[in-house]
């Protein structure tokens, strides 16, 4: 079936098999392998893409009900050569080690500090709790999304 | 343009990594594509122990685009070399099959759905064998698995004379056996490689720790030489030990699927055939007896600890080994008996997880020392300090601590931040009533490298060099596996060189273009190969000015000698092997002597609050004081201990890996769950710099300490806070519940 969609700012058809996973069609179609696959079953959230600004598990959603929504990866994050400022921070505190989370968790990061600009370390805790990571105790995840949210409100 | 004599060590430049993970332009094996890459699945066995009469193809299905190998396929000997012949790369007609989902079959194709389809078509005759499923059971030797008594291997250690007189004349005897099960290292990017072959050389890509292990394998499975195969690394999502031995296999299977379709093959693990099929943490049974006298001393120790090492040797021993070393901790004792074993099982084999043997061991001491300051009736702080090795010190194997301990040094860290306010950002629900609370401590220390004299018959080698463009490269084996070792490499290569870190680049491992630096494990990447880097690339650094001098160049500007040598004459390499530091001896039939060059120490206090009526644990505060050396990279350092700590954590209270006739039960993140962001408390990481001379600017290892103390410190507070003993990690709701009741725990 074809469907059409926005995707990273650009309008895009695809014929495909609709109860095709988001995630394959992201990443096999149109090769935007930046979203990653950990689990298959939404537990991990390294699939983690914007649709409609609401950040979902990728690998839970059949291409199919994308017809006529806006989709956006981790590669829209940046823009040009530019890293967004969640993107800095995960760089600058640690936040990214083996990296295979990252993206999933650059994504969650920007859709929480957009939502709650003010939460505490506490509640971001648990707006992140849907994305795993192995290698870091989330401790510098957390310590780089609180300071992408305090700069945010320094800078206005 | 930094100056030389600049050093980049200490400071938390950003990882040269950072950029390429944070846009998810990082390329790991799944997000390779090559063309006409065909798509492999594993045929695996549905029982733990059988006979494998035959596997039969449905004649109804259409084969005929997909490719399929089972162990005829095989012409050279089938198995995965490692440390013994054991293990087959699938198992051959009328063969044993050793434990449930182990690989019988491969198939491939380029459909990756009708691959899927194709192995509800592939039946599998087996004559079932009576199958040996826990240590009781492979101890009892009804049914033998390896040898004539399953045992895969035995070490005993001793020291001093009459330990029974020593137990006799012993004031206080504590007594106690400890278990502990199995952990699924969980790494979030499952297992992945592609193959191709090429004018009859074999080219592997994936996800991996250590490439020359699958280049040694792969040359023996297909009778290849060296520069016939070649191992290359993706970016690695992730490892733990899980991506040491295991890759091997997964290896073996997507290069006989090539060989065969004649087409590239990638296999990609699911992850429930991820968490079903590859390692864990040994499970592990210590029985601790520790004599005391009045004073508050330990004068004797017997120790019996016994390893479930699955169904194949793998690097059991190795293990063992090191478990057996760890298990007195770091304690003066004089007398002492351990006597360790690794068992067979029809288990799926156990394997390499971060702390490697110690973290069991480590559990069972140090409930031990808590016990026996309780009998004492002394605080358990001042009874590690009473007791602990210092300097001059003689371990359990004999060895005099020379330098570079912090066993003082870690606690009073520990004990200062305790009386800091607490972050109190992760506490036990407000609603809850009645909450019971308690603190736990612990002490240990961990051997940085290899074993023994493991580092002397490894002789790791690295090359630095001037590549044809005038760029300098580090050629090294060890991967980066979000350990941050590529960029600690740069870091001490362009201090070394006197050129900013940008200058240099970390070649990305393969074997075609790096020299076997030894495995990425045991702690040794920065303090035993970063010391490497250093010598190599200080070598290249003489070579370079002494190519100035004959030239009449400026000899302080490196940056530019090297381009000079690139323009004029070419690439320049310079190759360094590794030397043990003069003075180190161990004896590997008495196991005595230097078992370690040098020891990380760390302290870990923990504060738990328990809810009453359901027994679930809270975290609420985790102190972590570990010592490094010196920390090349204070965030990657950072890091690597609060990863390591909640992985511990994890172990402790919530993660674990059910077995039902020896099949992994819960093999998924949904039923094998990890700590999220909500369970992790707020961290206080204490990084502890006590120098170990031998290591580049006084580092040792980092990456398996954090792992080994912290499950003694949450039994130890649940102590304090329920007043019963809790020996058995993971301690789950239902376990703390069966304590309390006074069952079995």
């Amino acid at each position: 079936m074809k469907i059409d969609f926005t995707l990273n700012g650009e309008q895009r058809e695809i014929d495909v098999t609709p109860m095709s996973r988001l995630l394959d069609v992201l990443r096999c179609d149109f090769e935007l392998t930046g979203s990653k696959e950990g689990c298959g079953e939404g537990e991990c959230g390294a699939c983690t893409v914007f649709v409609d600004g609401k950040a979902v598990n990728s690998c839970l959603i059949p291409v199919a009900q994308m017809q006529g929504r806006e989709v956006r990866t981790v590669e829209s994050l940046a823009s040009n050569e530019m890293l967004s400022d969640v993107q800095q921070a995960l760089i600058k505190f640690g936040g990214t080690q083996c990296g295979i989370c990252t993206p999933g968790i650059a994504m969650m990061a920007s859709a929480a500090l957009e939502a709650e600009p003010n939460a505490s370390r506490a509640r971001m805790r648990e707006l992140m709790a849907g994305n795993l990571c192995r290698c870091t105790g989330y401790q510098l995840i957390i310590d780089a999304v609180i300071s992408a949210a305090e700069a945010r409100r320094r800078h206005g | 343009m930094t100056k030389p004599g600049h050093s980049f060590v200490g400071h938390s430049v950003n990882r040269v990594d950072g950029h390429a993970k944070v846009s998810g332009r990082a390329i790991y094996v799944d997000d390779i594509s090559m063309p006409g890459m065909l798509h492999g699945r594993t045929v695996r066995s549905k029982v733990a122990h059988g006979t494998l009469k035959d596997i039969v193809f449905d004649a109804a299905f259409d084969w005929s685009d997909i490719t399929t190998v089972t162990a005829k396929d095989i012409t050279g000997p089938n198995f995965v070399a490692l440390m013994e012949e054991d293990q087959p790369a699938l198992v051959p007609m009328g063969g044993k099959i050793m434990h449930h989902d182990e690989p019988v079959a491969l198939i491939c194709g380029p459909d990756k759905s009708k691959v899927d389809a194709a192995m509800a078509h592939i039946d599998q005759q087996v004559d079932e064998l009576p199958a040996v499923l826990s240590i009781d059971e492979s101890r009892a030797a009804n049914t033998l698995l390896y040898g004539d008594d399953n045992i895969f291997k035995a070490y005993t250690l001793e020291k001093g004379e009459g330990l029974d007189e020593a137990f006799a004349a012993a004031d206080h005897i504590v007594e106690g056996e400890y278990f502990t099960g199995a952990q699924e290292q969980m790494y979030i990017e499952t297992q992945g490689m592609i193959a191709h072959w090429q004018d009859e050389s074999l080219h592997i890509t994936g996800s991996m720790q250590c490439p020359y292990y699958i280049h040694n394998a792969m040359k023996s499975l297909f009778g290849l030489e060296d520069e016939a195969v070649v191992i290359s690394q993706a970016v690695t999502g992730g490892g733990f030990g899980g991506k040491e031995e295991y890759p091997s296999m997964l290896a073996a299977h997507v290069a006989l699927l090539a060989k065969k379709a004649g087409a590239p093959v990638k296999i990609i693990y699911d992850r429930s055939e991820d968490v079903a099929a590859t390692t864990k943490r040994h499970p592990c049974l210590v029985k601790h007896r520790l004599g005391l006298n009045a004073h508050g001393e330990i004068v004797a120790a017997d120790v019996d600890i016994t390893f479930d090492g699955g169904a194949y040797v793998t690097l059991s021993p190795v293990v063992l080994s090191r478990g057996v070393l760890h298990s007195i901790g770091p304690y003066k004792c004089p007398t002492l008996r351990v006597v360790g074993r690794m068992m067979a099982t029809n288990t799926p084999p156990h394997g390499a997880y971060r702390g490697f043997g110690a973290p069991q061991t480590t559990f069972a001491y140090e409930r031990q020392i808590d016990k026996a300051a309780r009998v004492l009736g002394m605080d358990p702080v001042e009874f590690r300090l009473r007791n602990r090795l210092n300097l001059g010190d003689e371990t359990a194997t004999g060895q005099i601590l020379k330098n570079s301990v912090a066993s003082e040094k870690v606690v009073r860290e520990v004990m200062a931040q305790a009386e800091k306010e607490p972050p109190n950002d992760i506490c036990m629900p407000k609603a809850v009533q009645d909450v019971k609370r308690g603190r736990g401590f612990a002490l240990y220390y961990h051997g940085a490298g290899f074993t023994g004299s493991g580092e002397d018959r490894l002789k790791g080698r690295v090359a630095v060099a001037v590549n044809k463009q005038g760029e300098f490269e580090v050629r090294s084996a060890s991967t980066d596996i979000g350990q941050g070792a590529f960029t600690i490499f740069t870091q001490i290569a362009a201090t070394t060189l006197g050129v900013d870190v940008a200058n240099v680049k970390v070649v990305q491992p393969n074997t075609k273009m790096v020299p076997d630096s030894g495995p990425t494990v045991a702690s040794r990447t920065c303090m035993v190969v970063g010391g490497i880097v250093e010598q190599a690339a200080n070598g290249l650094k003489e070579k370079l000015q002494a190519y100035g001098e004959s030239k009449g160049l400026d000899c302080g500007d490196v940056l530019a000698l090297a381009e000079a040598h690139a323009k004029d004459v070419g690439e320049l390499a310079f190759e360094t092997t590794y030397k043990s530091p003069p003075g180190i001896h161990f004896d590997d039939q008495t196991y005595r002597g230097d078992a370690y060059p040098c020891y990380g120490w760390a302290a870990c206090l923990v504060d738990v609050a328990v809810d009453p009526d359901t027994y679930e644990v809270t975290v609420e505060r985790c102190i972590h004081a570990v010592d490094v050396g010196k920390a090349v990279h204070p965030i990657i350092v950072k890091g690597q201990i609060e990863g390591g700590t909640m992985q511990a954590l994890g172990w402790a209270l919530w993660e674990s890996v059910l077995y039902k006739n020896g099949k992994v039960m819960n093999p998924s993140m949904t039923d094998c769950i990890i700590p999220t962001a909500m369970e992790a408390p707020e961290l206080e990481t204490i990084i502890v710099e006590e120098p170990y001379p031998h290591g580049p600017h006084g580092a040792k290892g980092v990456g398996e300490i954090p792992m080994d103390g912290p499950a003694a410190a949450v039994a130890n507070a649940l102590q304090d806070a329920l007043g019963k003993s809790f020996d058995v990690v993971p301690m789950l709701p239902e376990t703390i519940a069966e304590v309390l009741k006074g069952g079995p725990a």
